[in-house]
């Protein structure tokens, strides 16, 4: 069997969550061809074709393509199914947004954000925000999955996989794209951040967020998350979201700053390989999964924090 | 122009899951039901678009148990107009549902069907994006902002890094994120004067059927659990052990 691995990427570079998504890939078959849908992807696509263990690489360019409106990309991959027999996508929003329409349009039931592949078509998935975990099996000859990166290891370099260009396919003559809004950062990005700083609704305005959770994540090389509470509140942009609503990480360092840990929040960061919890209040759930527990007033335990990491050559 | 709002009935938000001891699901006997968060913001952007002046009609539909008749009765008591339940004891995969969706916007012919991203008991976030394949319509996943106009709609759309604005031609479905808007309570008048308002029970029958199923759920079990670890006195100690102890700064 075949398998089309739909890559992660902004037209300029190559995501993280591809390589992950190809290894998920690899556990069902030795044929992974990776599909670059965009526009201006060259430099993606020679990142691909260097995946180990990536048979192929396959562009297709359009300007809806290169904004993913989920139409387009739904009709250019749907054609291509006739030569594979299963495709994976990363569940980014971008992957989430276009994967059901894929699967509805082949009568496939999509299996979203699986976190292990048993077998040709049995998958572990996360209910319930992540309280559950179902295994499930596929009776569909072609399933659509998307995959929850942070659960799989990156598939390595060393591949040289041809570049092929393929039909584009007929975009999306009913949506417009209008315009972009995002944020331009020199931070890394939350999804595959080696440390993540995030604040909760302790912070209290969105000026105490940046005044306090920004620098620390600064000094740490870290990316910026927070709970929904302070999504919800307008502290932080819906993108720094974490959490089953928001985004799914697991890097090697996550600090919650002012976070109480509630089951939505910890959904989303309690695979990180270190937990570290600043509150005041020492009856924060948030304290459960934490490796490392500080009980204080962020207020001064982050001062204490910089100087502390400063003292220690960060 | 009418706008369809599908809504459904889960476990309640503030309370936990847990897992049945023979791992064929999630205990749901006596545990509080209400409607889904996702859902709640749609059916309140209806109404806004409708005392906008872009709507005329707002109609809720369920797919679920007799109990779900509740769930639609909150929705009319929130400013819907009228609601359909399609009474089912099944728990209908996402591609069924979408199926049966796609019948009632057949027989209702909706401008706009407004819906929440993901239902929080499956987190499949995938019946609004199956539906608009369905149908043939353009889609607008994970709104926080819907301007409603005669023949088109503009999304504003949370995506990875930042917003984008989309605008689709009418027909089309919108699904609802966090941001959209914050849901109103129901005032008591509100709740007296929608237990007038019209529910209409049908089956699955009435709407093509249900289909076959796609997916069998082999088991349900608990996640691996993470054991609390230290406190620690002072940020110095705490920098020191993510040096030396777990190697991670």
């Amino acid at each position: 069997m075949a398998v089309l691995v739909v890559a992660d990427h902004d037209n300029a570079s190559l995501k993280d969550n591809t390589n992950k998504t190809v290894t998920a890939a690899l556990a069902l078959s030795g044929d992974v061809d990776v599909l670059v849908a965009g526009q201006g992807v060259a430099s993606v696509a020679a990142a691909a074709a260097g995946i180990a263990g990536v048979r192929k690489v396959l562009t297709a360019e359009s300007d809806a393509l290169g904004k993913q409106v989920a139409e387009a990309v739904a009709a250019c991959i749907v054609p291509l199914m006739a030569g594979y027999d299963a495709v994976l996508i990363p569940a980014t929003a971008a992957g989430k947004n276009f994967a059901p329409r894929i699967a509805a349009l082949l009568d496939v039931a999509p299996i979203s954000e699986i976190i292990e592949v048993l077998g040709p078509g049995t998958f572990v998935r996360p209910i319930y925000a992540g309280n559950a975990l179902e295994t499930v099996r596929s009776t569909d000859a072609k399933p659509v999955i998307t995959v929850r990166a942070t659960a799989f290891k990156a598939a390595g370099e060393g591949g040289s996989a041809a570049i092929e260009a393929i039909d584009p396919g007929p975009g999306a003559p009913r949506t417009r794209f209008i315009s972009d809004e995002l944020v331009k950062s020199d931070r890394p990005e939350l999804a595959g951040a080696r440390i993540v700083v995030s604040g909760g609704r302790a912070m209290g305005s969105a000026e105490e967020f940046h005044r306090v959770i920004e620098p620390l994540a600064d000094r740490l090389g870290a990316a910026v998350g927070a709970s929904r509470a302070a999504v919800d509140a307008g502290y932080a942009p819906n993108d720094y979201q974490v959490g089953q609503t928001g985004k799914v990480v697991a890097p090697q360092l996550y600090i919650a700053v002012g976070i109480s840990g509630a089951i939505q929040h910890l959904a989303g960061m309690k695979d990180s390989k270190v937990i570290v919890a600043i509150n005041k209040d020492a009856d924060a759930p948030i304290f459960q999964v934490a490796d490392y527990g500080l009980v204080a007033d962020y207020k001064t335990a982050v001062p204490d924090l910089m100087a502390a990491l400063a003292d220690a050559g960060h | 122009m009418k706008i369809l709002v599908p809504v459904k009935r889960v476990i309640d938000y503030n309370v936990k899951a847990r897992v049945k001891s023979d791992q064929t699901g999630v205990d749901l006997a006596n545990v509080k039901m209400s409607m889904n968060p996702f859902c709640e913001i749609a059916v309140e952007e209806a109404i806004r678009q409708k005392e906008k002046g872009a709507a005329e009609e707002i109609v809720i539909v369920s797919i679920g148990p007799i109990q779900a008749q509740e769930t639609i009765r909150t929705a009319l008591a929130m400013g819907g107009d009228r609601g359909i339940l399609i009474q089912t004891d099944a728990d209908p995969e996402p591609l069924q549902v979408a199926k049966l969706l796609r019948a009632v916007a057949d027989a209702e012919g909706p401008g706009l069907i407004l819906m929440g991203k993901q239902a929080i008991d499956g987190d499949n976030n995938a019946v609004g994006q199956m539906l608009s394949a369905l149908l043939g319509w353009p889609q607008a996943t994970f709104a926080s902002k819907v301007e409603l106009a005669v023949d088109t709609v503009r999304v504003t759309r949370e995506v990875d890094g930042g917003l984008q604005t989309l605008e689709l031609d009418l027909p089309a479905v919108v699904t609802a994120d966090l941001r959209l808007n914050e849901p109103r309570y129901a005032s008591l008048p509100n709740i007296m004067k929608a237990k007038k308002k019209t529910i209409d029970i049908k089956t699955a029958d009435d709407f093509g059927g249900l289909t076959g199923g796609h997916l069998k759920v082999l088991k349900v079990t608990e996640p691996p659990r993470r054991v609390a670890g230290v406190k620690v006195e002072t940020a110095a100690e705490l920098v020191s052990k993510l040096k030396t102890e777990a190697g991670v700064i």
